[in-house]
């Protein structure tokens, strides 16, 4: 079954369709029942599965995390939305001290079953705190879960699979991606954990999720036209990612680049860089190189947030280093 | 039963000995852990509620088997009040390998999911918000339970209490904030901490607070049941238990913040003196009492050795809990 459709859809068919499949899915967050979610995620899910299960909460972001841990610790699969990924700061006790640790620090007795939405991410020049990437801080942190789809097809069955996990999830989805659209496949195969070679090629590797793919393939394009076939590998899952995919790519091109939006510094490609370097060091014909956001909060004016943003050239000019 | 009980007591005697049990077996169980602290049999930080035992009791008495609470740093007396194995308590808190966390958690996350004990919590304020979701989800499956939420008066302070005051009056959630106010936000006196008075916070938001004497077993336990079946049926309520904390914010705090005679006066209020003159008043015999401290006595000595005799915790089987098995991770 395939049709197309926005990325917001598809994340309004995802939450509807798991909430028909299993009655202990419920949504609950900021302005998500009655207006239907700030960017309209939510849409007509009141209307659908009534208000029990689909609440609008006070602008209470510790409590609204906090509470989904306690729903799912009494029976329920929460879906909660914190409307940009900068308020999660807001919420981090609950999703640090609380959700990650649960079943670890209670031995193994208990899952929590819940899923932190969210999204990240600039090019809508809404400033320093309604643009951040922040999903390294938690992919730092034992227990939970962190996803990035980057496609139509991929909102759907990542947030599928999400709701179904039985750890805690934050699925960051990109504001920019919101109205992008693709063909859904409802009956996809949904897991955790595995990255999606987007593009085949020999001579260097992307590796890279969310929105910065769409960067990677016209920065593929490009280099395609000096004769460099570059593989792009879309994480999709950054916590776990998927090593065996990343793997076997470098191991077959020797050379890589990993892009992304987040600061670079401390970020996600700075873990697949060491381990590339320590596991996959012999098959290695150049540095690892990385391409992500300097070291700066991201700013508000058109023209600096262009400039902060990785793009497409960015992307281009490292993989021709890591060529040269 | 003597004629002098009064009619319609909801509490005759035998229900408040079997109450009292509950403060001695707490009572005992703490005294017993502070001497293994002090002889290093317990590594990390205990927080002991000797003094607060009548909340404890009182409160989880009035609990029905499908009700739910979160509780604080200070919550053996809730957990041992719920029934949790004695055996699996002690084992956890001195981290062996039986624990009924498997000791990764330790005194400050003891839980018991199968009782309805959504742990311990070594964060000030955070059993709140995870009660509130409990009460949520009790509502949402129409369960027919009630999420308690116990805190100190310190969290008073804390965001999380006026959050979720909030949300549980907005969705007249089936729950009961208990507030434990020992007077002392762990090391400074709460007088100094917190500008309103709980029961003006709860007015704030329409929820009908009730103040009880904290050490009074019989006080707690009627008020408890009241409030309890109150927000089963009309949500949410605040009961706030007045009491003394005798030991020191952690075990080892040596308290030279508080003045000599505020502790020297504790055993004047002491919860389980007054329940034993009580029940004596009311026609239990000394030597019921005693037969219970000494009964007290054996489980905690047959509990004690088990978690002695216990193997420490495996590092593997630890690692291995960090996620739940799912076959999503072999899937797309």
């Amino acid at each position: 079954m395939s049709k197309p459709l926005r990325y917001v859809n598809a994340i309004a068919q995802a939450l509807s369709d798991a909430m028909a499949a299993d009655p202990s899915v419920m949504l609950f967050g900021e302005d998500v029942a009655a207006a239907g979610g700030p960017f309209k995620a939510t849409r007509g899910l009141l209307d659908t599965h009534g208000p029990e299960r689909v609440r609008d909460t006070p602008i209470s972001e510790a409590s609204i995390v906090g509470a989904a841990v306690g729903a799912a610790l009494t029976g329920m699969r929460p879906v909660v939305e914190i409307m940009f990924m900068d308020f999660v700061a807001l919420a981090m006790d609950a999703v640090v001290n609380q959700a990650a640790k649960a079943r670890f620090m209670f031995g193994g007795q208990c899952s929590v079953p819940m899923v932190l939405r969210t999204p990240h991410g600039g090019g809508l020049n809404a400033g320093p705190q309604h643009s951040q990437c922040l999903e390294a801080w938690f992919a730092h942190i034992p227990g939970l879960r962190v996803v990035c789809p980057a496609t139509v097809a991929d909102a759907y069955s990542l947030l599928r699979a999400s709701i179904e996990a039985p750890d805690p999830v934050v699925f960051v989805e990109n504001k920019a991606l919101y109205a992008l659209q693709g063909d859904l496949d409802v009956d996809a195969p949904r897991g955790i954990g595995k990255a999606r070679i987007d593009r085949p090629g020999r001579h260097a590797t992307i590796v890279t999720y969310g929105a910065t793919l769409y960067a990677a393939r016209a920065a593929a394009d490009r280099l395609a036209q000096d004769g460099v076939e570059a593989e792009i590998v879309d994480l999709r899952w950054i916590q776990p990612w998927d090593e065996e995919a990343v793997f076997a790519s470098v191991a077959k091109t020797h050379r890589v680049v990993i892009a992304h939006e987040a600061v670079q510094a401390f970020g996600v490609g700075a873990e697949i860089a060491a381990r590339i370097a320590s596991d996959l060091f012999d098959e290695l014909d150049a540095p690892v190189l990385r391409v992500g956001a300097p070291f700066m909060p991201i700013p508000f004016a058109k023209s600096l947030e262009a400039a902060y943003l990785p793009d497409a050239d960015r992307i281009v000019a490292a993989v021709k280093d890591t060529l040269a | 039963m003597p004629s002098s009980a009064p009619r319609n007591d909801p509490f005759p005697p035998d229900r408040l000995l079997a109450l009292h049990r509950t403060m001695q077996l707490i009572r005992a169980t703490e005294t017993t852990l502070s001497k293994l602290f002090a002889d290093s049999e317990i590594p990390g930080f205990i927080h002991l509620s000797v003094g607060q035992e009548a909340v404890a009791a009182g409160v989880i008495g009035a609990l029905a088997p499908q009700d739910t609470f979160a509780t604080t740093h200070r919550g053996h007396g809730h957990v041992l009040a719920r029934g949790v194995a004695l055996d699996l308590f002690f084992k956890e808190i001195m981290g062996r390998a039986g624990g009924i966390c498997g000791g990764r958690g330790g005194s400050m996350h003891v839980a018991d999911l199968t009782l309805g004990v959504l742990g311990a919590n070594g964060i000030v304020g955070a059993g709140l918000p995870l009660a509130t979701g409990s009460a949520l989800a009790h509502q949402t499956r129409r369960s027919g339970g009630v999420a308690v939420a116990f805190f100190g008066d310190g969290a008073m302070a804390e965001g999380a209490l006026h959050e979720c005051l909030n949300m549980a009056a907005l969705w007249r959630l089936p729950m009961v904030f208990v507030c434990e106010n020992n007077g002392w936000s762990e090391f400074s006196p709460t007088s100094r901490q917190f500008a309103a008075t709980l029961d003006k916070l709860g007015a704030a938001f329409g929820i009908p607070h009730r103040q009880v004497d904290g050490n009074d077993l019989a006080a707690v336990a009627q008020a408890a049941t009241e409030v309890v079946e109150a927000a089963r049926s009309d949500g949410p309520r605040i009961l706030e238990c007045i009491t003394t904390r005798w030991h020191g914010h952690f075990e080892g705090d040596p308290q030279r913040y508080r003045n000599a005679d505020e502790i020297a006066g504790l055993p004047e209020n002491d919860p389980l003196r007054r329940s034993a003159e009580a029940l004596l008043a009311a026609g239990i015999e000394e030597q019921d009492l005693a037969a219970l401290v000494a009964s007290v006595d054996s489980d905690i000595a047959v509990a004690l050795e088990a978690a002695r005799a216990d193997a420490l915790p495996d590092f593997d089987a630890a690692f291995r809990d960090v996620y739940t098995p799912t076959t999503l991770t072999a899937g797309a």
